[in-house]
């Protein structure tokens, strides 16, 4: 065979779901000793490429050749063994196991009576972590360690089990810049030993820091690939987000009418230094009343958790938020919620409906404890309160007691946003409003945000869709790695400017020096 | 950047932080003592218990009363044993009462066909049974508490049938080498003290020193991340079952031997006593973190507690239930507050 064969080859692989192709013909090369980068959008197709790797899903289509031999892996197990590790975003390991036995968790040192041999298990454990600057009792249970300590003992346990590819799916999300250096040290010492990295991050700093070689998916398809230092930082992110640079923009495409008529008043919410640790880093926003703001930036780049934040959903380590000029108790939702903030969450079926129960029990479910007078349930009040928001936001439903999870994603959405409305809110925090929706109501919403803005309300919105957050937006506070890397005014809601703001090709300084002003 | 300041100076960006990967907060002494208490706490109090009860009742502390106390807690502690096991993996195992009552009958009824049979029929009946459980809950996913629940009334159903609804009791002749297990002694103690015991090391070095052991703990510990790390998930979680049934099988037929016949009327509850003596000795119900011995401590503590209660001629026994309750109440919050303080629940 010939020397410089690839460690891995992918050939056309493909795989569905119901509904949903997610990776579509496939190809991804490897060669000994790379490090690189696979990158894409919510939705792209990484996840579902690495648990084909991995042997956690099977493909449709395709081939996967690892070290000249054609494989199906049907188990992690058996992918790991032949040589494939992977270390994940969240540590997955046995919190309760001490730490040395959570690293050799099925290939202990045993003794000649086939035993576990404890004493050399701790003394190499030991060695093993000091190499990646963890210094430890290594009898304690995994747990009582600190996550930037456990994602390395992952990786210590990836790295030892003889793999020829390591897969890093988003491995610094929980480090400490001091932990990211070490992480890659050992990268540079696996490239040295010539074994393959598959390297997954949104931080584009670290990619470029790290990675030789890039692959980038979109929609299930891979849209490019080849070396790093090729593609500046501008071309990933609008390769990432399928938009080209320059592209018109076409005004009509959502049913924004893209503009608010923001009062000069003082704003309505104001969150100022949000911190919490390993999301957000002093993240300052504030709304002013019939203003629709949004949050741009990649994935993980921190807008869910601002959402969470200021909705007390997460806990902040710094920072406050004020509602019309009344400062907010932190960490607390329903104190954020009698303040006036309602959020609509961005995965409805887990954070949102109860499925099982009527549109009228959904919708006045949070605003039942107001309509009550010594716990008893006024219902002519409720019933006047779900007439009239299933007829204010055209709510389609058969009748108030139609079940929930009958309806389309787009009503199902409209009720969600009914029952906080219900609630009189000051602020509204949309997380992906129109995702897994249809055109049609996708429009609706869209207008639906258009009218509640115009009645006051301040709006803040978060949106994959580049389209519905540079039209639907006011303003757009431009996040990257859990802090505010822009903010774009007036006519810089552009395509074109959010994507040069996200890959950090210096933004107008009266941007920059704007968003740290408004902290 | 004025009135933003929290009582805590702001870090600069990220770094400056001390960050995880040294010791974390909590010294280690507080951890070692906390993990001592979990994994000790039960025999301390039983040693304490045992201390207070041999100082007020001159009859506690006799040769009789602790050889009577140890081979009446084997039985329980045997089938405390394997309910361990499947407790450690996160499940539990409701059928172990109903699978001691169907093995006592097996081991009497079987006793006429020889020793071996005698021995022999029981544990491949109740360990196939804990192959089903198996099956069930690591297959086909169930819930453990749904599968075992139906294996509890099955084997109680097929026990039953096996006894023409209980008017048949299987005798176990005098002077066999079944009798002799079961009622004889070795060093002044029970046979099946003996036979407990030799269980129980097995037990702790299998659960300890095995990769099959690492598989228990890591199962209960977090299944999902188990799999991925390549933990035979199914096969730990069929194994356990199994390894609980024939374990309650075996308790079933030493009980029959030590009582001479297959009594239908045994081993109810007894998977509640099982579960109490597993918890009190330190084991999780959440699955993931437990030890053997504290089962074994965990069965004793019930037992002194009930000679106890009938040592104080005034008692009631029926109070026996409501001090063992309250206890094992005890323990839970005690159990709970000190994993929360080892950050690890």
């Amino acid at each position: 065979m010939a020397p410089p064969a690839e460690v891995l080859a992918v050939r056309g692989l493909s795989k569905s779901f119901p509904g949903v192709r997610a990776l579509d013909d496939v190809d991804l090369t490897l060669h000994p000793g790379e490090v690189h980068a696979l990158i894409g959008e919510n939705g792209a197709g990484k996840s579902t490429l690495i648990k084909l790797l991995t042997g956690v899903y099977r493909p449709d289509a395709g081939d996967i050749v690892f070290q000249g031999r054609t494989v199906s892996f049907g188990t992690p197990l058996e992918a790991q063994k032949a040589g494939i590790s992977t270390i994940y975003q969240e540590v997955n390991l046995i919190p309760l196991l001490s730490v040395a036995r959570n690293l050799f968790l099925g290939r202990e040192p045993r003794n000649r009576f086939g035993l576990l041999d404890s004493a050399r298990m701790n003394r190499e454990a030991e060695e093993a972590l000091r190499e990646y600057g963890v210094r430890v009792d290594v009898r304690r249970p995994l747990r009582t360690l600190g996550v930037g300590a456990q994602q390395m003992v992952a990786l210590a346990r990836a790295v030892a089990s003889e793999a020829r590819i390591v897969i890093m799916d988003e491995p610094t999300s929980s480090l400490e810049p001091r932990e990211v250096e070490t992480l890659f040290s050992v990268i540079r010492r696996l490239r040295d030993e010539g074994i393959a990295v598959v390297y997954v991050s949104h931080r584009l700093d670290e990619l470029y820091a790290v990675c030789d070689t890039v692959t980038v998916l979109r929609d299930g398809r891979r849209v490019h690939h080849g070396r790093l230092a090729e593609l500046d930082r501008l071309s990933l992110v609008s390769t990432m987000l399928g938009r080209e640079l320059g592209e018109v923009r076409q005004e009509g495409l959502t049913k924004f009418t893209g503009d608010h008529h923001a009062t000069d008043s003082r704003p309505v919410l104001e969150a100022v230094g949000l911190t919490v640790p390993h999301k957000l880093n002093e993240v300052s926003v504030s709304i002013r009343p019939g203003e629709v703001v949004g949050l741009g930036g990649l994935l993980g780049s921190g807008r869910t958790e601002t959402a969470k934040a200021i909705s007390g959903a997460l806990a902040t380590s710094s920072g406050r938020v004020t509602v019309a000029g009344v400062p907010l108790r932190g960490g607390s939702t329903p104190a954020a919620i009698r303040a006036g903030i309602s959020l609509l969450p961005e995965d409805r079926k887990s954070e949102g409906i109860v499925p099982g129960l009527s549109v009228r029990e959904n919708i006045s479910l949070a605003v039942l404890p107001r309509l009550s007078r010594f716990g008893l349930v006024s219902e002519a009040r409720v019933d006047s309160i779900v007439d009239t928001f299933i007829e204010r936001l055209r709510i389609k439903a058969s009748s108030p007691q139609q079940k929930v999870g009958e309806l389309s994603g787009g009503n199902q959405q409209k009720v969600l946003l009914a029952r906080w409305l219900a609630m009189n809110p000051k602020v509204l925090l949309l997380d992906e409003p129109t995702r897994g929706i249809d055109v049609g109501a996708k429009a609706e919403v869209q207008k639906l945000v258009d009218e509640l803005a115009a009645d006051g309300l301040g709006v803040l919105l978060i949106s994959s869709d580049l389209e519905e957050l540079i039209e639907g937006s006011d303003r757009v506070v431009v996040l990257k790695d859990g802090a505010v890397v822009g903010e774009l005014t007036g006519d810089e809601v552009t395509e074109d400017k959010l994507m040069r703001t996200i890959a950090g090709h210096a933004p107008e300084k009266d941007a920059v020096e704007e968003a740290a002003s408004d902290g | 950047m004025t009135a933003t300041k929290t009582d805590a100076p702001v870090a600069p960006a990220g770094d400056g932080k001390q960050a995880a990967a040294t010791e974390p907060v909590g010294s280690a002494r507080s951890e070692r003592l906390s993990a001592l208490v979990q994994q000790h706490g039960a025999l301390a109090v039983l040693v304490v218990v045992s201390l207070v009860a041999s100082f007020s009742f001159d009859s506690f502390a006799t040769g009789d009363n602790v050889g009577n106390m140890a081979t009446s807690s084997a039985f329980l502690a045997i089938v405390a044993l394997g309910m361990t096991f499947v407790i450690i993996t996160g499940g539990i195992d409701l059928s172990v009462g109903s699978l001691f009552a169907l093995g006592g009958v097996l081991a009497a009824w079987g006793s006429r066909h020889g020793t071996l049979v005698a021995l022999l029929l029981p544990l491949v009946v109740c360990g196939a049974i804990g192959v089903v459980n198996g099956l069930l809950v690591a297959r086909s996913r169930l819930a453990p508490f749904i599968v075992t629940l139906a294996a509890m009334l099955g084997a109680r159903g097929l026990m039953l049938a096996l006894t023409d609804e209980g008017a048949n009791t299987y005798l176990i002749g005098k002077g066999s080498f079944l009798a002799e297990l079961g009622q004889g002694t070795t060093l002044g103690l029970g046979n099946p003290v003996w036979i407990t015991l030799a269980l129980f090391v097995a037990g702790a070095v299998v659960l300890r020193r095995t990769r099959f052991g690492q598989h228990v703990y890591a199962v209960g510990g977090n299944e999902d991340a188990a799999a991925l790390m390549g933990a035979p998930v199914a096969r730990t979680k069929i194994l356990v079952y199994t390894l609980s049934g024939v374990l309650a099988g075996l308790a079933g037929a030493l009980n029959a031997a030590w009582l001479a016949s297959g009594v239908t009327i045994l081993g109810n509850g007894m998977e509640l006593d099982a579960i109490a003596a597993v918890v009190i000795g330190g084991t999780l119900l959440t699955g993931g973190l437990g030890y053997v011995s504290g089962s074994l401590v965990g069965v004793l503590l019930l037992r002194v507690i009930q000679n106890v209660i009938n040592q104080v001629g005034s008692l009631d026994s029926s109070y026996q239930q409501v001090v063992s309750g309250a206890f094992l109440a005890l323990v839970v919050i005690a159990q709970t507050w000190l994993g929360r303080r080892r950050q690890l629940l």
